[in-house]
């Protein structure tokens, strides 16, 4: 065996992130102690970021199969038929720790990495969409220095690479205030007979690295960073960053995409966490193939840089990829056109083996079923927690505010304020396919050449999530589900970030089995495959773990790009309805709740799982048959907020009377998935009320919104609900 | 009409570019490392970050092989429109005048602006009225136009002031309001907002930047 390398002593092993009976199990699996090389393997591919130890036995439990389904989990990114020969293949990831070290290159290198996810499946990305949790901004420079710097982090690299950043939804909480989270979604459309999968195959063929050189950057972000809890000494991990070039990308980009426009390949991978190491022993196990490398013929930014070095760096925009040996020339021609490096660094082989050679030298051989499938599987110890696990809000609304006055403080607030200073660095409009902008509907839509459309969206509310695990994420896959429905789209597959606090202690483990049990029912409820995701773990700092933050995306097709449906009031004199509730909405783990500073209540509502998809059909055939004129799902700060923001988007008041109630508040400001503001002509949305609920409450008209519920009467223009709808800009002049 | 759309390493409008050309001619892409403009009648420019913007936008994309030949086509009186990305290489390359410097919040910005018609006499304007006003979306980071006074007072003396940011709406802080210029001939324009992104209500909200396009084809006519 190679004897160059120094034989690690366990502390080396736990010092890298595996505990010593997972090193004991190594030494079973191997029959010898690993040298440097072997171990920094081992240390990444059995790392929580590329195992999934603590949650696999959990996301099993996920419905994965639908008609639509081209491609599920495992693959670099789901992928769902949208018809005409075409497939969408979308995926979310969370690049959280490192954008909490270094928020504008921990971002941009988030998007980086999706965006490979997307063209490592021959699909070329169309749309980047964002989710972003930090703590109080008002209280907090370092959250306004972290969402400022991730944001442009995410505009330089989506609008440098011609990539439109479309849609997203950023939320502000003190949970988040130690561990912000970034997540970044992509979908990209190929032809669905030009797709290719990462299995590496065919015995001699050659393993071809392109894109960026290697150097020193990123080592152990999947271990060090992404696998363990932030502490106080993070400014030591910041070299565990990598940097990102998307000029390099956006070569890298066009490169692989006529790669496999001409067929030049039999399998494509990206480099992400892990690097090396995971991408080609991720392609040699779905091969069920070994691969030699030799790690002498990677090109280097620093000449001197060790074996394991090369094996474990994160430099980002790089692409690992198997041909055939007669078409190397051409690979390498393509790669040089592109003006990117392309070398044959290996060789498939049948040892069902990973070996690692630097020039003639062996410098590590390890079976790759050891690697990839046997790393120990962990089941959680789920406990339900016996006392509250967050702190009550502070409240910034006073006890005795009116409607009026606490309409124009949600309208304000952080998490519900109009996020134009954010999404004005996102170029929103490049590859031409943008039919809907933000803002302008409650799902960003993306016309196909076929003239349809798709529709997409990611939500999540972690704070539901944390009053009620459960019930919070069934909540967070109907929102979803919503923003589809108002813009016309069936959804067609889901994915999904988990982003959870540390599973090894009980009550987080509960957090996350309850939350998946909840994807799990919500997704089969309305009959929809998850297609991929990604769990991010050990989300907390010293004062505990976030929110749980389960994100959803989902990706959905319209038949009329033309008839995408709008959320803003569009003609005086149209009817308005409230379409979706026969009863009121709780005002628990709800916006106003958290500006009144109230604790988080122990559960939520229950739903009617059967009764969500009635509804969320019925709107959606409204809106393709162009029977409203506007739709708009209600969601955070209840009925009135959402009536505002179809005021705002549609530049027009509105006169309402919604008669007496017995607890106005619950009604006006209450949350609970189902909800629809509607308006258009009244025979037609009458028409819909035949199928749910609904009551026409009042009209398009004048430029004011005006309210009437029992005893309260209030009046607001439209220049004071923008006034306070734009605070953001305030906050981030 | 047959439009020529260059393909930088990192151009990212190009496809669009060429779309919105093609609404009104035929239009091809043409690469960078390649001394041919394949006998077209029209080189559009295109926005983008060409090889990265690094150094300087447009700094580099200006030594491109391409370029000597629009250099050349432009001297001979060819119609070359620059946009974004494509008007900053148009500058570094000396075919128009002034230059191209960070937006005065030193932020990327998305929106869609009103911009009027100074001169509708040129190649790209011809379509235009004298006054009108396009609505036509901008993004950028490196926008703001600037020339020395005395420049612009004989640029605006001469016509070559071709758009300006309706009064409000400069997104970037231009020296008087200036969103596009042409040279003294009135055959190469430049502006920043983005007309190939104007030319479908359905993606653009509006077609108004259809008219740069068809006022190409007009004057080829």
């Amino acid at each position: 065996m190679p004897e160059t390398a120094t034989l690690p002593a366990i502390d080396e092993a736990v010092a890298l992130g595996l505990t010593r009976d997972e090193y004991a199990l190594i030494l079973d699996k191997l029959g010898r102690a690993p040298n440097q090389v072997e171990l920094a393997m081992f240390s990444l591919l059995w790392s929580e970021h590329c195992a999934y130890k603590h949650s696999k036995l959990l996301l099993k439990t996920l419905p994965t199969e639908g008609r639509h389904v081209i491609m599920g989990p495992g693959e670099n990114a789901g992928a769902v038929d949208v018809g005409g020969g075409l497939a969408v293949a979308f995926k979310v990831e969370s690049h959280n720790h490192p954008s909490a070290v270094e928020p504008f290159q921990g971002a941009a290198t988030g998007v980086g990495g999706i965006l490979r996810d997307i063209f490592a499946l021959g699909a070329r990305p169309i749309a980047v969409l964002d989710s972003l949790r930090f703590g109080e901004p008002e209280a907090s420079e370092r959250s306004r220095y972290l969402l400022d710097h991730a944001v442009a982090g995410i505009g330089h690299y989506g609008n440098s690479i011609g990539v439109p950043t479309v849609g997203g939804e950023v939320y502000f909480e003190a949970p988040y205030e130690q561990n912000c989270l970034v997540n970044a979604m992509a979908l990209g459309i190929a032809e669905t007979r030009r797709m290719i999968r990462s299995a590496a195959a065919g015995v001699g063929n050659v393993v071809v690295l392109y894109g960026a050189s290697t150097g020193r950057d990123g080592i152990g972000g999947a271990s060090v960073l992404a696998s363990a809890e932030l502490d106080e000494a993070d400014g030591d991990k910041r070299p565990s960053v990598q940097v990102g070039d998307p000029f390099a990308e956006k070569k890298l980009m066009e490169c692989s995409l006529e790669l496999l426009e001409r067929g030049l390949l039999v399998a494509l991978q990206d480099l992400g966490a892990a690097g090396l190491t995971s991408s080609s022993a991720e392609m040699a196990s779905k091969g069920d193939v070994g691969i030699d490398l030799d790690v002498a013929r990677v090109p280097l930014r620093e000449a001197d840089m060790e074996p394991f070095e090369i094996m474990v760096s994160e430099s980002q925009e790089r692409m690992l990829c198997v041909c055939e040996p007669a078409r190397l020339d051409d690979v390498l021609a393509v790669c040089a056109r592109w003006e990117v490096h392309g070398t044959a660094i290996g060789e498939v082989t049948d040892t069902g083996a990973m070996r690692i050679f630097r020039g003639d030298e062996l410098v590590g051989d390890v079976p790759v079923a050891a690697l990839v499938d046997d790393c120990p599987v962990y089941p959680l110890a789920p406990e339900r927690p016996s006392a509250p696990l967050y702190l009550a809000p502070a409240p910034t609304l006073a006890a005795g505010a009116s409607v009026r006055e606490a309409l124009l403080a949600l309208l304000a607030s952080p998490n519900l304020a109009s996020r134009r200073p954010l999404f004005e660095q996102y170029d929103w409009i490049v590859q031409s396919r943008t039919v809907r902008r933000p803002e302008e509907a409650d799902a960003a839509v993306l016309a196909l050449p076929d003239g349809s459309a798709l529709g997409v969206a990611i939500d999540g509310n972690g704070r539901r999530v944390a009053a009620d695990p459960y019930r919070g994420t069934i909540a967070a896959v109907l929102e979803c589900a919503a923003n589809l429905a108002c813009v016309g789209a069936e959804p067609l597959g889901v994915t999904n970030n988990l982003n959870f606090g540390n599973p090894e202690k009980p009550h987080v483990a509960w957090q996350l089995s309850e939350a998946v049990r909840g994807l799990g029912d919500a997704c089969r409820a309305l009959g929809l495959p998850v297609t991929g995701g990604n769990v991010s773990l050990y989300n907390e700092g010293a004062v505990g773990p976030i929110y749980p933050t389960p994100v959803i995306g989902m990706v959905g097709r319209v038949p009329h790009a033309a008839r995408a449906g709008r959320l803003g009031f569009a003609r005086e004199g149209d009817a308005i309805a409230l379409a979706g509730w026969n009863a009121a909405p709780s005002l628990g783990a709800g916006e106003l709740a958290k500006l009144r500073g109230e604790p988080l209540p122990d559960a939520l509502p229950e739903v009617d799982l059967a009764r969500e998809r009635a509804m969320l059909e019925a709107v959606r055939d409204a809106v393709r048959a162009g029977a409203v004129v506007s739709c708009h799902d209600v969601a955070e700060g209840g009925f009135l907020v959402a009536l505002a923001e179809a005021c705002l988007a549609g530049d027009l008041g509105a006169t309402l009377d919604l008669g007496a109630s017995d607890d106005p508040w619950c009604h006006l400001f209450g949350e609970r998935p189902g909800g629809f503001v509607v308006s258009g002509p009244r025979a037609a949305l009458e028409e819909l009320g035949r199928r749910v609920p609904l009551d026409v409450f009042g009209t398009v008209c004048g430029d004011a919104l005006e309210v009437a519920a029992g005893e309260t009467r209030e009046r607001w223009t439209l220049s004071e609900l923008r006034e306070a709808h734009g605070a953001l800009a305030r906050l981030f002049p | 009409m047959r439009f020529g759309v260059v393909r930088f390493p990192g151009s990212c409008d190009d496809v669009d570019a060429q779309l919105a050309a093609s609404r009104v001619g035929d239009a091809v892409l043409l690469w960078h490392a390649d001394h041919d403009l394949n006998g077209v009648d029209a080189v559009v420019v295109p926005g983008g970050f060409s090889y990265g913007d690094y150094l300087r936008v447009g700094a580099i994309a200006r030594f491109a092989p391409v370029m000597e030949e629009v250099v050349a086509f432009a001297r001979a009186g060819g119609p070359v429109l620059g946009i974004c990305n494509g008007f900053q290489v148009l500058c570094e390359a000396g075919l128009l005048p002034g230059a191209l410097l960070p937006n005065d919040h030193l932020r990327f910005r998305c929106r869609q602006v009103a911009v009027e018609v100074v001169n509708a006499d040129t190649a790209f304007t011809r379509a235009c009225e004298p006054g009108e006003r396009l609505s036509i979306p901008c993004k950028h980071t490196t926008g703001r136009y600037y020339a020395p006074d005395e420049q612009l007072d004989a640029m605006e003396a001469s016509g070559q002031v071709v758009l300006r940011y309706a009064p409000g709406e400069n997104p970037n802080g231009a020296v008087r309001d200036i969103a596009g210029v042409c040279n003294e001939a009135g055959n190469v324009v430049g502006l920043m907002p983005h007309p190939e992104h104007a030319v479908d209500p359905l993606t653009g909200g509006s077609a108004d930047g259809l008219k740069l396009f068809a006022s190409a084809a007009l004057a080829h006519a």
